[in-house]
């Protein structure tokens, strides 16, 4: 009962930030993020074009340098995300916000790396460093493209169902045919038995991001059912109905599985390659301090 | 037994049992009936291994038999030897069925015939009282059990359990778990399983789908034999193979007993306890009632209870209880210098709603209150802060700010806060002590209590609660004079959730007050019921008809359970002659609302799908029991990823347990409702809790304070669901050497198994009540949302949510 009987003058009370509606993290703030990191670029191409320096455009002049160091500046900041989203510290931060700022600081660096270089690529661990950069970004861009267009695909497929209830409906099937499968044949019990056996997760990478599943042993089961001549016709047919059920409640979770995969799969390109560019990045900066 | 005995006790729990030893101490004759042959049943039937908690804390044992946590075979070995150790005299097998006779001469008849006469009685029987027994030959075989402690301990049997309420399906579902592979049947002797909460009803069809509990509808037990039982079903009789028969059919309450015997209640409601004085005596002479029977639920009360019970009975009068020096502390830091007996008449005499309080109750009631002085002027609380205690006024009086500038005095003996008693909102208005005051702050629970117990106190409170609400809705001047006519023809309506109040086209002029619960506003727009508004308890409606003496233009139902107050129009109309101020400003709110009600209407015309996506999104949350949330987790599921990121912050933010499912909960157009608590403005978690640790805090949040005893009622009255019972994972290793050395289970809740590993040796995991506390304590607010990563989640309530605003901005 203590807070029910503090004081006002004793209260520590927090004005708490509240949303009325959703808002996603590509609109955060009415484009916030989207407008800085636009006038940003715009501040550099337009400085690029003004500023004359000799003899030519470089990333070892004066402005080659300072907007090297911008650039990066900002990739060890766009990396501390992983961190920002793990670490529930109690002060006020919106992970949305960090989000929208990455995303879209992260796309300015299109234009700052690029024009640090002054158009000078080679051969070299500097245009190395430009190359991953710029495969972190298009990983992102996929990434951004995926998070606005495939939760909606998600939600619709799951139907209020959860990825347990999924597994347990096929359960359910296979308990069903466990039984209805008694009385089949041994010819026409075998496959059955097979789609039986068969684990839901099973059938890797490419299987999981395509959802083809070729060697699905309830597809197979059904093919050799449809095409059975045994004498338990009436026992096929009930076994047949519950194959297809099991059917179309595994599509359901291989739908689930490959959205989630495509949802989650960039980020394991998106994390490595980013670690990748920092050991690049280091290595260009030492070098050229070395050289200088 | 011919000699008669000073006291007889009846109950052998632990305040039965306190006093029989203090009796035994005190060298009077006695004996302590038990019905069963061991002592103290109620808690001999907990779960084998249950962590038995000793709350409250503050509160001291006086017993001569010892009590501390700890498991329950650990306590009830130490009082067999406390027992045994007092000489308690112990007459096992004793069920009492019949007391005839008066203080000096009671016969108490046990079922086995026998007779002893006592001087005093001592009911010390608890509350559970006796489970129904099936009825069919056969029923006293050995296998029919009336519980299951542990579903653990059934494997591999068939186990049928008899009983449709949610004590049997709950049963069923524990020993129907797939790894036990038992063979689950649940009979029902009726065709639908209405009695059962709506979860536990669709978990159990669900588990009946999937073939793990075969259910029985419209069947009974017929013949009970070893290994078999013999059914009777809509098709004739049928034989099946049963190993165990859990029956649960419910229990009488031992009120019937306590009544047979002469002894008054408080009220004819389940929740009235027997009337007694000071001394645990009831309305009979020389019979007294102590424990959870007395309303005291908690093990430490109960001990202290038998003790004072059998000193009151030995003549000791100056005895004070043992909860004097917690009200001596309550009272210490006042002006005046009182002692405890004296404040407590002070209090009774000079505050009305304490008129009609015994001085047990006041006791009571003073320990979940505060006594405090409050200088002139000071602030007791503001408007729009939350807060749900009743203050009532001792000393001076108190001044409530009706406008900016203008204050309304409430006088001394008079109350305030009382609407916090009915709708669990924020505070309507400021309120400060007119001069050097003292107030007393007693918390909702106990007001609750006091207004079960005390019929007078009750009145005293809905009254003022009336006129109170009544002058914060209409605001303007308004006096408590003025209401006269309105609140004399008040009348209170319990609404059913989906029920209408008023019809869209009827006649009436009767206007409403949202008393407590919520209502949705409806009109027919284009053949189909358009959602107009929500209206939060604290509104009112059906005012437009009484000031155009038209129909009523839209139907108003109710969203969950709620109570409504109706005023007659003739007396709203005479309320607002009075004063024009007034008129005036329900004129403005009316004509506010049909100014929205036009928007609506010329949007359906030209965004029919917007509107109609607004409407059927009200309709949804509203389904979803949203109608009574003040605060719920929200997702767009046009945004989520999936990535659990709430999940995990969540637990991360606790003691390392994720209090929201994401993924579970239902859905409408993207729209998520995720299993999560939303704060309910009437919490059914808090209707039953033991140690009373449930409460509202500062924000609004519905929190559990430290002192959680395990029962788990909570967690069976939260209809949604939120509440889990779980104990509390080691604590993992940090961020970063999860994240550089891999050390820990990373973000997150921990998986079992490496809570089952890592939980430290000797360490007995308790498990207690875990509920979202809106991160109560926290400086950023709810992890879950800061930690969205795409601001798929919000926490709103659902006014804010469902404002036009938010159709504006779809139709645009």
């Amino acid at each position: 009962m203590a807070t029910l009987f503090r004081r006002r003058a004793q209260r520590t009370h927090v004005e708490r930030v509240r949303h009325r509606r959703h808002e996603g993290f590509l609109r955060y703030a009415n484009f916030r993020w989207a407008k800085i990191s636009g006038m940003l670029c715009l501040l550099i191409v337009a400085s690029y074009a003004l500023v004359d320096v000799t003899p030519r455009p470089n990333g070892g002049s004066w402005y080659g340098y300072t907007l090297g160091t911008i650039g990066a500046a900002l990739i060890l900041w766009l990396t501390a995300l992983g961190y920002r989203k793990r670490r529930m510290t109690s002060d006020y931060w919106s992970l949305k916000a960090w989000t929208s700022a990455h995303v879209y600081l992260g796309l300015s660096l299109i234009v700052i790396g690029t024009w640090h270089t002054g158009f000078q690529l080679g051969w070299n661990v500097h245009t190395l460093t430009w190359a991953l950069m710029m495969l972190v970004i298009l990983s992102g861009l996929y990434g951004v493209i995926v998070y606005a267009t495939l939760p909606a695909v998600l939600s619709n497929n799951r139907e209020q169902m959860t990825q347990m209830q999924m597994l347990e409906a096929i359960r359910a099937f296979d308990r069903q045919l466990h039984a209805a499968a008694q009385p089949l044949t041994a010819e026409d019990t075998a496959p059955v038995l097979a789609a039986l056996d068969e684990d839901p997760f099973a059938g890797g990478i490419r299987a999981r991001l395509t959802g083809r599943y070729p060697r699905c042993a309830t597809a197979a089961a059904l093919r050799a059912l449809a095409g059975s001549h045994a004498a338990d016709a009436e026992a096929r047919g009930k076994v047949v109905g519950l194959l297809r059920q099991k059917e179309a409640a595994l599509a359901r979770l291989r739908r689930h599985l490959r959205l989630r995969a495509l949802l989650e799969i960039w980020v394991y390109v998106h994390v490595p390659l980013s670690f990748a560019l920092i050991v690049a990045l280091s290595a260009h900066i030492v070098s050229v301090f070395f050289y200088w | 037994m011919s000699e008669a005995v000073r006291v007889a006790i009846i109950g052998s729990g632990p305040a039965g049992l306190s006093a029989a030893a203090r009796a035994a101490q005190l060298g009077l004759s006695h004996v302590l009936l038990e019905k069963t042959d061991h002592l103290s049943d109620t808690i001999f039937k907990y779960q084998k291994g249950k962590h038995v908690m000793a709350t409250p804390a503050r509160l001291d044992l006086r017993s001569d038999c010892r009590f501390d946590e700890g498991s329950r075979e650990a306590i009830l070995g130490i009082w067999d030897e406390d027992a045994a150790a007092n000489k308690v005299t112990v007459a096992y097998r004793a069920e009492v069925v019949e007391v005839t006779g008066e203080k000096g001469a009671f016969h108490i008849r046990t079922a086995s015939g026998d007779t002893i006469v006592a001087e005093h009685i001592v009911l010390a029987i608890g509350t559970q009282g006796n489970p129904n027994r099936l009825r069919c030959p056969g029923n006293d075989l050995p296998h029919i059990i009336y519980q299951v402690d542990d579903p653990e301990d059934f494997r591999d049997r068939h186990i049928t359990v008899v009983g449709s309420g949610d004590a049997g399906i709950e049963n069923a579902l524990g020993v129907a778990e797939e790894a036990l592979e038992n063979r689950v049947t649940i009979l029902n002797r009726s065709k639908d399983f209405a009695r059962a909460k709506a979860k536990n009803v669709s978990d159990l069809m669900e588990a009946g789908e999937n073939g793990a509990i075969d259910i029985r509808t419209e069947t009974q037990p017929k013949i009970v034999e070893p290994g078999w039982l013999t059914l009777e079903t809509p098709t004739g009789d049928e034989r099946i193979e049963c190993d165990v028969i859990v029956a649960r059919l419910g229990s009488v309450a031992p009120r019937a007993f306590v009544e047979s015997m002469g002894i008054e209640f408080t009220g004819p409601d389940r929740e009235a306890f027997p009337k007694l004085s000071p001394t645990f005596e009831t309305t009979v002479p020389g019979i007294y009632v102590i424990g959870a029977l007395a309303g005291y639920p908690l093990i430490k009360h109960c001990m202290n209870q038998g003790y004072d019970v059998v000193e009151f009975i030995n003549g000791n009068n100056a005895l004070t209880p043992a909860d004097e020096k917690n009200l001596a502390t309550i009272f210490a830091n006042l002006p005046q210098q009182k002692t405890v007996g004296e404040w407590l008449d002070h209090l009774r005499v000079r505050v009305r709603i304490f008129a009609d309080v015994s001085p047990l109750q006041m006791r009571e009631f003073m320990l979940d209150s505060k006594l405090a002085y409050y200088p002139a002027g000071e602030v007791v609380f503001e408007k729009d802060e939350p807060g749900s205690s009743l203050f009532a006024i001792a000393d001076g009086h108190a001044l409530v700010e009706v406008a900016p500038g203008v204050t309304v005095p409430i006088e001394q003996g008079s109350i305030f806060g009382e609407v916090g008693l009915i709708s669990g909102r924020k505070r309507g208005a400021t309120i400060r002590a007119g001069e050097d005051s003292i107030f007393v702050e007693v918390s909702r629970t106990a007001a609750l209590k006091l207004m079960g117990a005390v019929p007078g106190a009750k009145r005293v409170i809905e009254r003022i609660s009336l006129e109170r609400q009544l002058l914060q809705i209409f605001k303007g001047g308004l006096r408590v004079e003025d209401l006269a006519p309105v609140i004399d023809g008040a009348e209170v309506i319990r609404v059913s959730a989906g029920k209408p109040v008023v019809v869209e086209g009827d006649a009436g002029d009767d206007v409403y007050v949202v008393r407590s619960g919520s209502m949705v506003v409806e009109k027919h727009i284009g053949g189909r019921p358009i959602f107009l508004r929500y209206l939060p308890a604290g509104s009112y409606f059906g005012e437009m008809a009484v000031l155009s003496g038209e129909k009523r233009n839209a139907t108003v139902k109710a969203a969950v359970g709620s109570e409504v107050i109706k005023l007659t129009g003739a007396g709203f109309k005479a309320m607002l002659a009075a004063r024009s101020q007034v008129r005036a400003a329900t004129e403005a709110a009316v004509a506010e609302r049909a100014a929205m009600n036009g928007f609506i209407e010329s949007r359906k015309t030209s965004y029919t799908s917007a509107v109609d996506l607004y409407s059927d999104t009200a309709s949804f949350i509203m389904k979803e029991g949203l109608g009574e949330a003040t605060d719920a987790l929200l997702i767009d599921e046009n945004l989520c990823v999936g990535c659990d990121n709430c999940e995990k912050a969540c637990a991360d933010s606790h003691e390392g347990l994720s209090r929201l499912d994401r993924e579970a909960g239902r859905t409408f157009a993207h729209l998520h409702v995720p299993t999560s608590c939303r704060h309910c403005e009437h919490p059914h978690c808090m209707a039953d809790c033991p140690p009373n640790v449930i409460h509202r805090g500062p924000d609004g949040e519905v929190y559990m304070e430290d002192g959680c005893i395990g029962c788990g009622n909570c967690m069976r009255n939260c209809p949604y669901g939120v509440i889990r019972m779980e104990s509390t994972p080691p604590p993992k290793p940090g961020l970063l050497s999860w994240l550089l050395l891999g050390r820990g289970p990373g973000p997150g809740e921990p998986s079992p198994q490496w809570t089952k590993a890592n939980m430290p040796e000797g360490k007995k995991p308790k498990k207690i009540a875990v509920k979202c506390d809106m991160c109560k304590g926290i400086a950023g607010g709810p992890a879950c949302v800061r930690a969205c990563p795409t601001g798929a989640a919000i926490r709103v309530s659902p006014e804010e949510f469902l404002s036009v605003a938010r159709l504006e901005e779809d139709a645009d």
